[in-house]
């Protein structure tokens, strides 16, 4: 069993989950994420290590409530445990100094990007990170973010903070300014925000690796479920990734396996007690 | 009682049959196939061995259970010592006495063979195994030897590492079980459907060992969670038992469409993750029409699993013939019995997919029987110009498994073959010294019976290894 220590709300359905895994805490790396089985009868639901302390032996999750099993996962209080946690599973970040280096974060994506930006910081790297979403409370550690980057932009949808529009939009500003223009760029987030980023950054050639969360199961390697095609390859997201070059991963096929249990997945939300139904759908739009 | 048998008297009982489900009505459920001997089937049936001198089932069994021994407990109706024999000689009898390929190994050589039946080892086996089960309290209780104060590290809960851990507990080494998954059982539990293998004879066989005094730690991906090195460090020896765990791709087009499955996913989905049962959170795409690809035990659970999750059209598609099918020939029969088709001598050649990229078809290509090849197997030859195509919704691969690089990417010193998997010498040593690995890691996709010999063989040679450490 593995103990939640803390469970903090950023935005809403968004969390920050401290988990006692000593094992993990001392193997992990910026990039790698863990398999969570809450309970029993419950699904594997990978999610991506925002942070690690080895000393003290925890984990740090951000974990968006978008479905039954992920709802189960948040609503874990402090001193309750998790039944499984399993990892670090995935490559590690190739983390390199590039020079200069764009972080670009959409939603849940900005938590996985966090410890990505600090590392890459951390590596000598002038880190421009821009961060995206909805409206103002679906913007997640600014501040954290603010901490290890040299510059941070943000953009909303609805403009209730920093510029009105989409990170694209401030990624190509970001490019056309020979100044400021990044040698490399990561992306995590949706997949069309992802898939976006690599549209805006393939023209002038920049290196651009994404991150990807397709369906899972054991995430070693085992099932294949999470195959995605990047070039002319299959590869599995859970040992071969999660991160690829952004310029050739197929995100249609991607963003199609992603549906592939969709009628599942309403059931499974109609079975929901209404209240908890409601919570998700709100933040879900 | 009845008095000794005379020979004669032995030859004259007829091999017994196993009590089945009936094929109607067990497509529609996932209990056990074959229902177990009652008490007086299994003592007449183990009275139809002759005892004869030379043994073969002995040295037919890669665990080298003393067959004759317990059959004959059985036969005098003494069932305590029938359990005590063959509990002693193998870890996990209940889980063999179902999925052995007895047929192959036992049972091919057993006397009685050439003239007529074989006597039922698996399914005495099975009966006195799961008699154990439910009589703990007459069965013969081991001893906890005395603690010799080693450690050793077994990386896998399958078969191998199962029958490892009870080897090496027996003898006093401290034993810990790391498994990748959240439950233990590796094949056992993910691989092999319910209805041939019910998991709560896993759970029972595994707390068998636990009561022996075996450490279990799930979540643990070693090559990742901890390397192999930092095992070494702490513990005097490791067994690497992690299985085969890659799923070899068909390489075809169509393959990413939705509906399409490795085996490893569709039998994990069901088996570990328990999509069967309707109040579970597991989904999985019940097709009408489902295609399995392969002619192995896997193929067979896969294709008996789609029928019974609702399938009207389960087919296997083999590229060469039944005779060549690597899979159990209890499997093949029970399958045609649940009304599975054969489609024989064809191989897949793209997956066809509509246009919101569902599966909805399969194309195959016409082959026939050329030259044998390495494997001693005939050769399956494309018929030029001969392909057909099947309207399936669910595609499922069952072509095989390869070593999963998990752990011997982290370990660059452990010796590998060029497929991947490890090297080891015929008692399980690898090339550095205390590391030890058998079952699929090995061999490549083998059997549960030949992972358990591979177990119980270096169990041996770590114990030899961990005494000459001193």
């Amino acid at each position: 069993m593995f103990e939640v220590l803390q469970n903090d709300t950023l935005a809403p359905n968004v969390h920050r989950m401290v988990i006692r895994a000593p094992r993990i805490a001392k193997a992990r790396q910026p990039g790698q994420f863990v398999i969570v089985h809450p309970e029993a009868d419950g699904e594997r639901i990978p999610l991506t290590i925002g942070d690690a302390d080895p000393q003290a032996g925890t984990i740090t999750l951000f974990i968006q409530a978008v479905g039954a099993s992920t709802l189960k996962i948040v609503s874990t209080p402090v001193g309750g445990s998790l039944r499984d946690v399993a990892g670090p599973l995935g490559k590690p970040t190739e983390i390199e100094n590039w020079g200069r280096v764009a972080c670009v974060g959409g939603g849940l994506g900005t938590a996985v990007l966090y410890p990505l930006a600090k590392a890459l910081a951390k590596a000598g790297n002038e880190v421009t990170t821009i961060i995206g979403g909805r409206a103002k409370p679906y913007i997640i550690l600014a501040e954290e973010l603010a901490a290890c980057s040299t510059e941070l932009l943000i953009a909303t949808e609805d403009g209730s903070m920093g510029r009105q529009g989409f990170v694209t939009h401030v990624l190509q500003e970001l490019i056309d300014d020979p100044d400021r223009r990044p040698h490399a760029v990561f992306a995590i987030g949706p997949v069309p925000m992802m898939r976006a980023v690599a549209e805006v950054t393939r023209p002038p050639g920049i290196k651009t690796i994404v991150s990807l969360n397709p369906i899972m199961i054991d995430g070693t390697g085992m099932c294949g479920g999470c195959r995605v095609k990047v070039g002319e390859e299959t590869k599995f997201a859970c040992v071969d990734g999660p991160e690829f070059d952004g310029h050739l991963v197929d995100f249609g096929l991607l963003m199609d396996r992603l549906t592939m249990y969709r009628d599942s997945e309403a059931k499974l939300m109609a079975d929901l007690p209404e209240e908890l139904r409601d919570k998700i759908i709100k933040v879900k739009r | 009682m009845k008095k000794t048998l005379t020979p004669k008297e032995r030859m004259a009982i007829e091999r017994v049959k196993m009590p089945e489900q009936d094929p109607r009505h067990r497509i529609g459920n996932f209990e056990e196939v074959n229902q177990g001997l009652t008490e007086e089937q299994a003592i007449r049936e183990a009275q139809r061995c002759l005892l004869c001198k030379n043994r073969p089932c002995v040295a037919g069994c890669p665990v080298r259970v003393r067959i004759p021994e317990f059959l004959a407990a059985l036969a005098e109706g003494n069932l305590p010592e029938a359990a005590r024999i063959l509990l002693a000689d193998n870890t996990l009898p209940a889980v063999c006495g179902r999925v052995c390929p007895q047929e192959t190994q036992c049972e091919q050589v057993c006397v009685r063979a050439a003239k007529g039946a074989p006597v039922a080892v698996g399914y005495l086996e099975r009966f006195v195994a799961d008699w154990a089960l439910t009589h703990p309290d007459k069965v013969h209780k081991e001893d906890r030897p005395e603690p010799t104060g080693k450690k050793v590290a077994i990386v896998g809960s399958g078969p191998a590492g199962l029958t490892m851990a009870g080897e090496l507990a027996r003898k006093g080494h401290a034993v810990t079980l790391f498994e990748a998954l959240h439950e233990t059982g590796g094949v056992l539990r993910y691989g092999i459907p319910e209805f041939r293998l019910p998991k709560h004879i896993v759970d029972t066989e595994v707390a068998r060992l636990q009561d022996l005094g075996v450490e279990i730690e799930c979540n643990v991906v070693v090559g990742k969670t901890v390397t192999l090195a930092e095992l070494r460090e702490e513990f005097d020896a490791v067994f690497v038992g992690n299985g085969a765990g890659l799923p070899v791709m068909l390489n075809i087009d169509g393959e990413n469409l939705k509906g399409v499955y490795s085996a490893n996913e569709y039998l994990t989905r069901v088996n570990l993750m328990a999509a069967w049962r309707n109040d579970h959170p597991t989904p999985i795409i019940r097709g009408k029409r489902v295609a399995v690809i392969g002619g192995g035990n896997t193929a067979m659970d896969a294709v008996r699993t789609s029928k019974r999750l609702g399938a009207d059209r389960s087919i296997i598609v083999y590229r060469r013939t039944e005779a060549e099918m690597p899979a159990r020939i209890e499997e093949i029969h029970h399958a045609k019995e649940e009304g599975i088709e054969f489609i024989l001598l064809a191989a897949p050649l793209e997956i066809l997919g509509n246009e919101t990229g569902w599966v909805k078809g399969l194309r195959c290509q016409r082959m026939e029987l050329g030259e044998p090849d390495a494997s001693g197997r005939c050769r399956p030859v494309a018929i030029e110009g001969e392909t057909f195509e099947l309207e399936v919704d669910v595609v499922v691969n069952a072509i095989g498994t390869r070593a999963n690089p998990l752990l011997t990417a982290t370990a660059p010193d452990l010796k590998l073959n060029k497929w991947g998997n490890i090297e080891t010498d015929e008692h399980g040593a690898t090339n550095l010294a205390g590391v030890f690995a058998g079952g699929d890691i090995v061999r490549g996709g083998a059997t549960v019976i030949l992972a358990m010999g591979d177990g119980k063989s270096a169990a041996t040679a770590i114990d030899a290894f961990l005494k000459q450490k001193g």
